[in-house]
Formats: structure tokens, C-alpha cells, sequence
């Protein structure tokens, strides 16, 4: 894949660098937007973005490897992460890792052979109130339990095998 | 109740946030007589003397904080609404930016009008990306109606709002962390002096405040200082929306005239103890506040109440812990956290956190030595104080508590080499 924004989202680009005095301030921002169109942060990519935003190489992956959402590798179509921090972890959130893992026969950090699904274990999401709380790509899934959780993967399981190229979320 | 003033739109069947919604409440009318008819210095005064007190953690007076700012500097200034929400037990601020994110958006123009700032933005964590969402399409509807953008309301005044998303550090909700972020940089928190309402974002005077304390100001316009003031306890004015998490029966936010007991909020909010069990232990004020006791569960609820037994109330994020629950396993939960999100820049925190972290994962798992029990405490000392930024204080205090007040539990893991209470 040749590492270069499409006319789209050079113009989402352009946006965000309106946004700020600086230039280097919108590192954020491309990154995510990169991410997006890219799947994951490459060294390809770290080098495009840098040239954009006149930051060296060392400058962008210093930025990079400080933030958590930003994936340095290929990740699934469906990312899970399931919060294991304190409020989740006293309703069960380590039952619904250790679920995760049988179901889907990987362990946190990993991705499935097909490429459909990636585990991680992240911190607080900011749904305490609604515990035990995932994310799956940018959705939140709350107050989980393990039938909730089946039905969930198997719907997203069974509409990637359907239609293996469809973008987005499955609502 | 009648007294709230976050959750009070919110709470009302059909209500959807939306700006037809939250005009029909009144909203945008604390803007207008603002920008209409109060100088900067008379809204300074009204916050000041309404005793509002910041709600992302430290408690520092509003107004008093604004007033830093230099009036007559040639220099842009810059405001920023502090919507990273990312200490464990806390999820308010996404409540309000979910379902009345104006709320939020009119403490923010009215804020930025005060200090003069033409650009503020809002520092949402990365995994808020819904409701990131959300509070650009509210901005693009308070566009729309002439509530933000070149010469408001006719005032003269010229604003924008921009949304940055954050990409998941915990570091990035402390205020200067923040900042670097902003700029596009890692989050490592800034030595201060200087501070920010002198030189903050791009070198420029900046206000950091959090996304439920500008929330307060349209009300505080609209009814004046007296009506917030009276409402609370001294010292710990207005209403606070408690989060509550962990053991109890209802889960949830509770929005309450800051001053109510701990107990009346687990108890008669949340209707008490999940399967009937008994409480052992409470957090709070969001997990780096100091852990509380059964016995200690009267307290207060406001500022000065916490401090005086030991706690704080931070971010006012409540969680529960029944009696099936083990000391040691919650702490080493939460030294995890503290280990996984230190920045690194001083050695006390980045070493310590990781210290303390292996230490508590071997008496949990049956190898913890007589002296770690100490140690741990020994290094809570070595960090206090001796760093950049207070996640220092936030990583030390939870596991001095949970030590200090449940000690015989560490004792007990230590002499019977195992986890006492695992089944
Ligand atoms: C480690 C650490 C994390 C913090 N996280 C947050 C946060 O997520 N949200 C927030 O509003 N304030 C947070 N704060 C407090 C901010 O530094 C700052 O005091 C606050 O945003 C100021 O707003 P206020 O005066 O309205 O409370 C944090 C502070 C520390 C030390
Ligand atoms: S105290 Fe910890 S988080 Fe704060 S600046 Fe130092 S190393 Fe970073
Ligand atoms: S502890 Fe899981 S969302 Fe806060």
C-alpha cells in the first residue's frame, strides 16, 4: 500500500491545521486520520506524516510511541478492548478476559489468524458507572455479561464472513 | 430535587440534548446577559463570591483562577474545557457531553469571553470518540445560531471551539500534560512555575477547567452568585455529581448539594451493598484518593470534610467494595494503573510506581517477604512530593490507605503465602 492520503483526506488535513497556531499541533489529529486510512501506524507512515507536519522522523515517533491508541502493527478488523481497571475488574472483568481468550483463542495482545479480531486489556474507559465496560473499534459496549458478549462477537463474526470488506462498526 | 444544576435538563423524559432541547430550558440566556450586560471583572466577581471550586480534582476557585490571567497582554489566550475523564471511578463529564453537551459549550464561550480568548478547545480522552462527535455537532449547531463564531450576538466578541481528542495517556488530564499534548507533543507534565494562566498553551496565558465546572457558570449567570452559594456547605458550595461504582446495587451518577454523607449516597442513592453482602472499603474521590473505612463512611462529601480525615474529594468518583473483596488484589489493581501510566520523566514516580507494583503482586501471589509491607510504605514516602506533577501523590496515597488501614490483611497474605480470600 503506497503510504499517501487520498484527496479526501488531504482536505481533512488541511481543516485541522486551521484549528491550531501551530503546525505540530494537528500531530495528533493526522495521526488519527492516518491511522484510519492506513489501519495502523507504520515506519511508512511516521516518515508521510512527518514530511506533512515538517517534524522529523525521531520528533513523530516520539509522539507516537507515548500514545496507547496508536498501533505500531496490523490490527484485526474488530479491536477489543476490554478496561480491566478497578470498578470493572470488581464485577468480573478478568471472567470476561479469560472468555475472550477461549472464544476467540488468543491472548490480550493478540490477533486472530483471519485477522477479525485483536484482544487488549486497556485501562479505565470512563464507564465505571456501567461496568464491566469494552470498546470495540470506537464503540463502547457496557454493563457486559458473557451471553452479551457471545452475541455481540458472533454478530460481528458472522458479518465480516459476509461481507468481509464492510468498514465500520456493527451497530 | 429541585437543587440540581448538571443533571437537571438531562434527567427530563424526551430531553436530547439538542440545541432546540436546551433552549427550550433557558439555555444560551446565561450568554446573553453576559455578553450583553457584564464586564469581564463583574462575572469574575460573581464566580469568585459563588465560591464555585473547580471539579477536576484539585478544587481550586474558579474565579480566583481566571483573575491570574494578565488583562493587558498582547498575546492570544487560550482556554481549555479538560474533558480527558480518565481517573478510575469517574465518568461525569461524559454524561454531560453525551446528553446536554451546550451545558457545557456555554460555560465555555461565557469562560473564554471572560478572559479574552478567541480559540478554546476541548481536550476529550481519544476513546470518546462518540462523544467527541457529539459536542462538534452542538458546536456546529451553536454555530449556526450565531452562539459561536465572529461577533456574537452582536457583542463584538468573536469565538471558536475546536474538539482535540487525546490518544489514550491518563497523564494528559493533568492540567500541563495536557498542554504538551495540545501542542502536539508526548504528555509529559511542565516544571512550575511557569504556570499556565501566565504561559500555557503555545506560550500563551491558558485557563484549564473541567468540563462539569464550566458546566456551573451558565447557572451562576443566570441566577447569581447568591443562589449557588447557598446551596452546599461552606467552602464546598453548589452541587457535585458523585459517581458511583463497584459493589453497590445502582450504579450510577448522583447529583446532590455537595455536602451529603458517603453513606447516604451508598446507601439511600445506591441502595446499599450488591447480594447483601457488607461494605469493607470506599474510594472517594476517583482510585488516587485515600481508601476509607466502614467507620469512616459519615463523612461529608465537600472539600474540606474528605481533607479533614485523611481523603480528598477529587473527582468525586465513588467505588464500593463489598466484604468478599481482597485489599491487597484491589491495591495491586490500581498500582497497575499507576505503573502503566507514569510518564517516566522523574525517576521516584517511574521506578516507584513499577516498585511498588511487583511488590504488591508477590504478597498477593503468596511470595510477599515480612519487611515488603513496610517497604511499600517506605517508597509511598520516597515519591510524595519529590516529583513533577502530582500523579506522584495519586500513585503513593491509594497504597499507603489500603496498607495502613488494612494492614493485617497484607500480614495475612504474607504469613499464609497465599491471597486469604481467593476461593
Ligand atoms: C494525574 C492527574 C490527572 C488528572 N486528570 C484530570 C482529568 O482527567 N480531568 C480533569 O478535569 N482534571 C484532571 N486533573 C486535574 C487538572 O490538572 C486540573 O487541575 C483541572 O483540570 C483544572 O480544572 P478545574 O479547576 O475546573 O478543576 C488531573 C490531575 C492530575 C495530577
Ligand atoms: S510525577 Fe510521574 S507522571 Fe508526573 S511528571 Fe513525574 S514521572 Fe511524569
Ligand atoms: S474501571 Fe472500567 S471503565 Fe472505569
Amino acid at each position: 500500500m503506497s503510504v499517501e492520503f487520498s484527496q479526501k483526506t488531504l482536505h481533512e488535513f488541511e481543516g485541522l491545521l486551521d484549528r491550531y497556531p501551530t503546525r505540530k499541533a494537528a500531530s495528533i489529529p493526522t495521526l488519527f486520520l492516518a491511522q484510519r486510512d492506513f489501519g495502523y501506524i507504520s515506519n511508512e507512515v511516521i516518515e508521510y506524516v512527518s514530511g506533512l507536519l515538517d517534524l522529523t522522523v525521531a520528533e513523530t515517533n516520539n509522539i507516537v510511541s507515548f500514545y496507547s491508541m496508536f498501533y505500531r502493527e496490523k490490527m484485526g478488523k474488530h479491536v477489543i478492548q476490554v478496561c480491566h481497571t478497578l470498578s470493572c475488574s470488581l464485577l468480573g472483568a478478568a471472567n470476561i478476559v479469560d472468555h475472550l481468550k477461549s472464544k476467540l483463542g488468543i491472548s490480550p495482545g493478540e490477533t486472530t489468524l483471519d485477522n477479525q479480531f485483536s484482544l487488549l486489556k486497556v485501562e479505565c474507559l470512563g464507564a465505571c458507572g456501567t461496568a464491566p465496560a469494552m470498546r470495540i473499534n470506537d464503540d463502547y459496549y457496557e454493563s457486559l455479561t458473557l451471553d452479551k458478549i457471545d452475541k455481540l462477537i458472533d454478530r460481528l463474526a458472522v458479518k465480516s464472513v459476509n461481507n468481509p470488506s464492510a468498514e465500520g462498526p456493527v451497530q | 430535587m429541585n437543587n440540581k444544576i448538571i443533571m437537571k435538563n438531562m434527567e427530563q423524559p424526551g430531553y436530547t440534548g439538542s440545541l432546540k432541547d436546551y433552549e427550550a430550558e433557558g439555555g444560551y440566556s446565561a450568554l446573553k446577559k453576559a455578553l450583553g450586560e457584564m464586564s469581564q471583572d463583574a462575572i469574575i466577581e460573581e464566580v469568585k463570591k459563588s465560591g464555585l471550586r473547580g471539579r477536576g480534582g484539585a478544587g481550586f476557585p474558579t474565579g480566583m483562577k481566571w483573575s491570574f490571567v494578565p488583562k493587558d497582554t498582547p498575546k492570544a489566550r487560550y482556554l481549555i474545557n479538560n474533558a480527558d475523564e480518565s481517573e478510575p471511578g469517574t465518568f461525569k463529564d461524559r454524561a454531560i457531553m453525551i446528553r446536554d453537551p451546550h451545558l457545557t459549550l456555554e460555560g465555555q464561550i461565557i469562560s473564554s469571553y471572560v478572559i479574552k480568548c478567541n480559540v478554546s478547545y476541548i481536550y476529550i480522552r481519544g476513546e470518546f470518540y462518540r462523544e467527541a462527535e457529539i459536542l462538534e455537532r452542538a458546536i456546529k449547531e451553536a454555530e449556526n445560531a450565531g452562539y459561536l463564531g465572529d461577533n456574537i450576538l452582536g457583542s463584538g466578541f468573536d469565538h471558536r471551539i475546536y474538539v482535540h481528542r487525546g490518544a489514550g495517556a491518563y497523564i494528559c488530564g493533568e492540567e500541563t500534560g495536557l498542554i504538551e499534548s495540545l501542542e502536539g507533543k508526548r504528555g509529559w507534565p511542565r516544571i512550575k512555575p511557569p504556570f499556565p494562566a501566565l504561559e500555557g498553551a503555545f506560550g500563551c496565558p491558558t485557563v484549564v477547567n473541567n468540563t462539569e465546572t464550566l458546566a456551573n457558570i451558565p447557572f451562576i449567570i443566570n441566577n447569581g452568585y447568591a443562589a449557588f452559594a447557598s446551596i452546599g456547605v461552606e467552602r464546598g458550595t453548589g452541587t457535585k455529581v458523585y459517581c458511583i461504582s463497584g459493589h453497590v446495587k445502582k450504579p450510577g451518577l448522583y447529583e446532590f448539594p455537595m455536602g451529603i454523607t458517603l453513606k447516604e449516597l451508598i446507601y439511600d442513592c445506591a441502595d446499599g451493598i450488591r447480594d447483601d453482602n457488607n461494605l469493607k472499603a470506599v474510594i472517594p474521590g476517583g482510585a488516587s484518593m485515600p481508601v476509607l473505612t466502614p467507620g469512616e463512611i459519615d463523612v461529608k462529601m465537600d472539600f474540606d470534610s474528605l481533607a479533614k480525615i485523611g481523603s480528598h474529594l477529587g473527582s468525586a468518583g465513588i467505588i464500593v467494595m463489598d466484604d468478599k473483596t481482597c485489599m491487597v488484589d484491589a491495591c495491586l489493581n490500581l498500582s497497575k494503573f499507576y505503573a502503566h501510566e507514569s510518564c517516566g520523566q522523574c525517576t521516584p514516580c517511574r521506578e516507584g510506581m513499577g516498585w511498588m507494583k511487583s511488590i504488591l503482586d508477590r504478597i498477593e501471589h503468596g511470595q510477599g517477604e515480612p519487611d515488603d509491607i513496610d517497604l511499600l510504605l517506605e517508597i509511598t514516602n520516597n515519591i510524595e512530593g519529590r516529583t513533577i506533577c502530582a500523579f506522584g501523590e495519586a500513585g503513593a496515597w491509594p497504597v499507603r490507605a489500603f496498607v495502613t488501614k488494612f494492614r493485617s490483611e497484607f500480614e495475612e497474605h504474607v504469613k499464609q503465602k497465599k491471597c486469604v480470600l481467593a476461593a
